[in-house]
């Protein structure tokens, strides 16, 4: 395995965060990537932190942030006569009331988890009698790979494949997240979205949020030089956006997957759980792959989070989901607090729920769903023998 | 014998005594098995162990195994680490109609081949035929029967304060090369299970004369889901990162499908809690005994109140919880 | 989000590359990079790679760090 040697000791970075830390008051840095987030727990890197330093987990999980709406879309697709459904492993569990991608796979329908979108071109070939879905969930990360799927298919000329796009794009979010924040001292942002799209794309923290922001990447190492070079900026009273992480991180991404992504997508507003509607925050497949796009192969008309589709599935016939309720912070029931929890306003242990009503395996919100969800990485790394809620 | 199973093979009629002649008495012939009578009458001991699993896996066959082999080794590698000398098992069978006969030939052969190496006898069996659809292709059920005697009294499954942890081998290659091969991943060279019988592994540590406390195959859930089956509210279990041994493969294939070694199951190591002044004893039985090589110490058993946590290799601790839900890939 | 590990790319044919993982390789694809060569270290998401990951500019990143930051202090003594 490859791992990034260096002749830098995490002890010696560690002390001089420590240094650095020191008189500057309580400092709050919230890491916007849920892969971050697991990686913090494995590591424990908040126990090499000073005590005054706290680290909050922000939107970085596209699972999560998936919509009830788009959950549905997605059930209510999964659900006809022969149709193959394929997604990531992450999506399956997520619920929705009651339900979930799994609970349809545990009934016997023809669900399939993939670990790359080109699975579903394999599947599509092998299956000429069936429809094909591709559930695409990610963020810039991820989203090109869903466009090479589609150009793929296009060019193959293969019929019976679509995706379902619940793409996202992360900077918007973040704005809308963070622009009347106060709480948040800097950023630590998502190394892999950035090297699609580059550190330049988050130089807005520094310059709309006025935040320090770092790119950073995920081992134990690159996050303890990210937040050694917060640490510095915020030390020096300075306001930049560092690219800690420039192994996999050009300064403009990665010319070739954004092209790709851009010849396929176009923004449109998206509909983010516990966030509500965030303007040109989502990708939709353009006119020109319309063949490709679930939304037009099955007839799904969307009006905000309202949407019909022509199915065989009684039940689910004309299904209108309001995500109102989400707006107001609150999902599925009165006692989840994911939504202020994705803001970083508070910590998955504030929940009553947490670890009680709410576990991995019997979720109430998104936050617990994914292993990487802020609640689950809680639930499974939390440190309750130092008391450190890190 | 060619082509598929028919219900008629399961009617206990002329084609199911076909389907024994031909198939099982060649793979499993013995001298209990000869009489074809209704039960098996067998030796025993004073105090038996007896245990039971079902078995269904897709896919049938993966690289390192398929469903025979591990329908042998799981049965007796539960005896095994109770303490008892595994002896007998018996394989029962569900079979869909329209199962390729070849492959139930294959299956029953592997059976016999792993019992042989364990050192089992399968002393009987039955074989129920169902109609197309209502089973995955194949299930298989063994049950055994292991004895206890004075040297080789049961293993009393307590783990006490001040007790070493040790690992008798790799961990998380089963998971892993089921996953892989049930996600089509690939990889070159396949990742292969660790399905074995962990007989000899067992007998040398006792043989060695040194006290186990605890002994169990750490299967589905892996070593967290073991680890918590021992922990008790007056001891805590503390785990080192860096001495958990995982094949190179296995670790590679854990990061691509985001996956932790700690809850992936296994099918041919063990876990022991063996008191500390025994510890090193029973290393190096188990380093001179094959498939024992890369046994280590993995962590320790202290005072505390129920938790179990590792140490990560920058001295940090992180929380070791229950296994919840079947392990899917991730890839966020 | 986004898991993506590196690897070594060992061998690259119709748009795809074998990747090295030590121990195991995987064939993943290359529609994502320009230019990738024999040798270089990749990042793989999800069966793609996404950047060929550039060595020579991370040595660069940790001088820099130490001359930003300075570490000899106590340790030296
Ligand atoms: S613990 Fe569960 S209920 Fe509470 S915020 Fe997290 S997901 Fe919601
Ligand atoms: S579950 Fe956690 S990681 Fe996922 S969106 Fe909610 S806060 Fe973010």
């Amino acid at each position: 395995m490859f791992n990034i040697k260096s002749s830098l000791k995490i002890k010696d970075i560690q002390r001089k965060i420590a240094e650095l830390a020191w008189g500057i008051g309580k400092i709050t840095i919230m890491e916007v990537c849920g892969t971050h987030t697991v990686s913090i727990r494995k590591y424990g890197i908040q126990q090499l932190l000073p005590g005054n330093v706290r680290l909050v987990s922000g939107p970085g999980c596209p699972v999560c942030v998936t919509d009830k709406r788009d959950i549905t879309l997605a059930l209510s697709i999964a659900t006809q006569e022969d149709v193959i459904f394929t997604c990531f492993g992450d999506i399956m569990r997520v619920p929705c009331d009651g339900r979930s991608l799994y609970s349809l796979y545990e009934e016997g329908k023809d669900i399939r988890i993939v670990t790359s979108p080109l699975d579903a071109l394999t599947i599509a070939q092998d299956n000429p009698k069936k429809q094909i879905v591709y559930f695409g969930i990610g963020f810039e990360t991820t989203a090109p790979l869903t466009a090479a799927l589609i150009e793929a298919a296009e060019a193959r000329g293969i019929q019976n494949l679509s995706v379902l796009s619940a793409h996202k794009t992360m900077p918007q979010a973040i704005i809308h997240l963070l622009k009347d924040d106060n709480t948040i001292d800097a950023l630590i942002c998502p190394g892999h979205v950035a090297s699609i799209i580059g550190a330049h794309a988050f130089s807005f923290v520094p310059e709309k949020l006025m935040k320090p922001a770092v790119v950073a990447g995920f081992e134990a190492y690159d996050i303890m030089i990210a937040l050694l070079g917060i640490m510095k900026m915020l030390h020096d009273g300075e306001r930049k956006c560092m690219n800690m992480y420039p192994r996999a991180v050009k300064p403009q991404g990665n010319k070739e997957a954004l092209s790709l992504l851009y010849k396929v997508f176009e923004p449109c507003d998206a509909l983010w759980r516990g966030m509500g509607k965030i303007p040109s925050s989502g990708l939709k497949i353009r006119e020109y792959y319309k063949k490709l796009d679930a939304l037009s192969k099955f007839n799904i008309n969307i009006n905000d989070d309202k949407f019909s589709i022509n199915i065989s599935d009684e039940k689910l016939k004309d299904t209108k989901v309001t995500s109102d309720v989400m707006r107001n912070g609150q999902d599925e029931t009165n006692k989840c607090i994911c939504a202020r929890i994705l803001c970083g306003k508070n910590i998955p242990p504030d929940c009553p729920s947490f670890g009680e009503a709410c576990t991995p395996a019997n979720p109430l919100g998104a936050c617990m769903v994914s292993s990487e969800g802020s609640c689950a990485a809680y639930y499974r790394y939390s440190n309750l023998l130092h008391g450190d809620i890190g | 014998m060619n082509g598929k199973i028919t219900l008629a093979q399961g009617s206990g009629g002329k084609a199911y005594r076909e389907l024994i002649q031909k198939v099982f008495l060649p793979a499993f012939f013995n001298e209990y098995l000869r009489p074809l009578t209704d039960s098996a009458v067998c030796d025993g001991g004073e105090r038996i162990a007896f245990t039971t699993d079902s078995y269904v896996i897709k896919p049938l066959f993966f690289p390192g195994g398929d469903i025979g082999r591990l329908c042998v080794c799981g049965t007796v590698n539960d005896l095994a680490v109770s303490g008892a000398i595994p002896k007998y098992i018996s394989v029962g069978m569900i079979i869909e109609a329209g199962f390729e006969v070849k492959t139930l030939v294959r299956i029953a052969n592997s059976i016999a081949k792993a019992a042989e190496e364990a050192g089992v006898i399968i002393v009987t069996g039955d074989t129920k035929v169902v109609e197309g659809g209502s089973a995955d292709g194949i299930f298989i059920n063994t049950a055994g029967v292991g004895v206890f005697t004075k040297e080789r009294p049961p293993v009393e499954q307590k783990v006490k304060l001040k007790d070493k942890i040790i690992i008798s081998g790799y961990m998380a290659s089963h998971g892993m090369a089921i996953m892989a091969a049930r996600m089509d991943m690939e990889f070159k060279p396949p990742i292969e299970s660790d399905v074995a019988p962990i007989i000899s592994l067992v007998d040398s540590v006792i043989k060695s004369g040194c006290k186990i406390n605890a002994m169990r195959d750490p299967t589905r859930g892996g070593v967290a889901a073991t680890l918590h089956e021992w922990i008790t509210p007056d001891i805590d279990i503390v785990i080192y990162d860096e001495a958990l041994p995982v094949r190179p493969d296995v670790a590679a294939a854990c990061e691509i499908l985001g996956m932790d070694p700690l809850y992936i199951a296994n099918e041919g190591i063990m876990l022991l809690s063996i008191p500390e002044c025994c510890a090193d004893l029973a290393l190096k039985s188990l380093h001179s005994t094959p498939g024992g090589e890369n046994a280590a110490i993995i962590g320790e058993v202290i005072n505390g109140s129920g938790n179990i946590y590792s140490i990560t290799e920058y001295g940090t601790k992180r929380r070791i919880i229950v296994p919840e839900g079947e392990l899917l890939p991730r890839i966020c | 989000m986004c898991l993506a590990v590196p690897g070594k790319i060992i061998k690259i044919e119709d748009g795809f590359a074998e990747i090295d993982y030590g121990g195991i390789s995987k064939r993943v694809s290359l529609r994502l990079v320009e230019n990738a060569k024999i040798g270089d270290y990749a990042l793989v998401h999800a069966g793609f790679v996404i950047q060929i990951l550039n060595l020579d500019v991370a040595c660069e990143l940790e001088k820099f760090i130490k001359d930003t930051v300075d570490f000899t202090d106590e340790d030296e003594k």
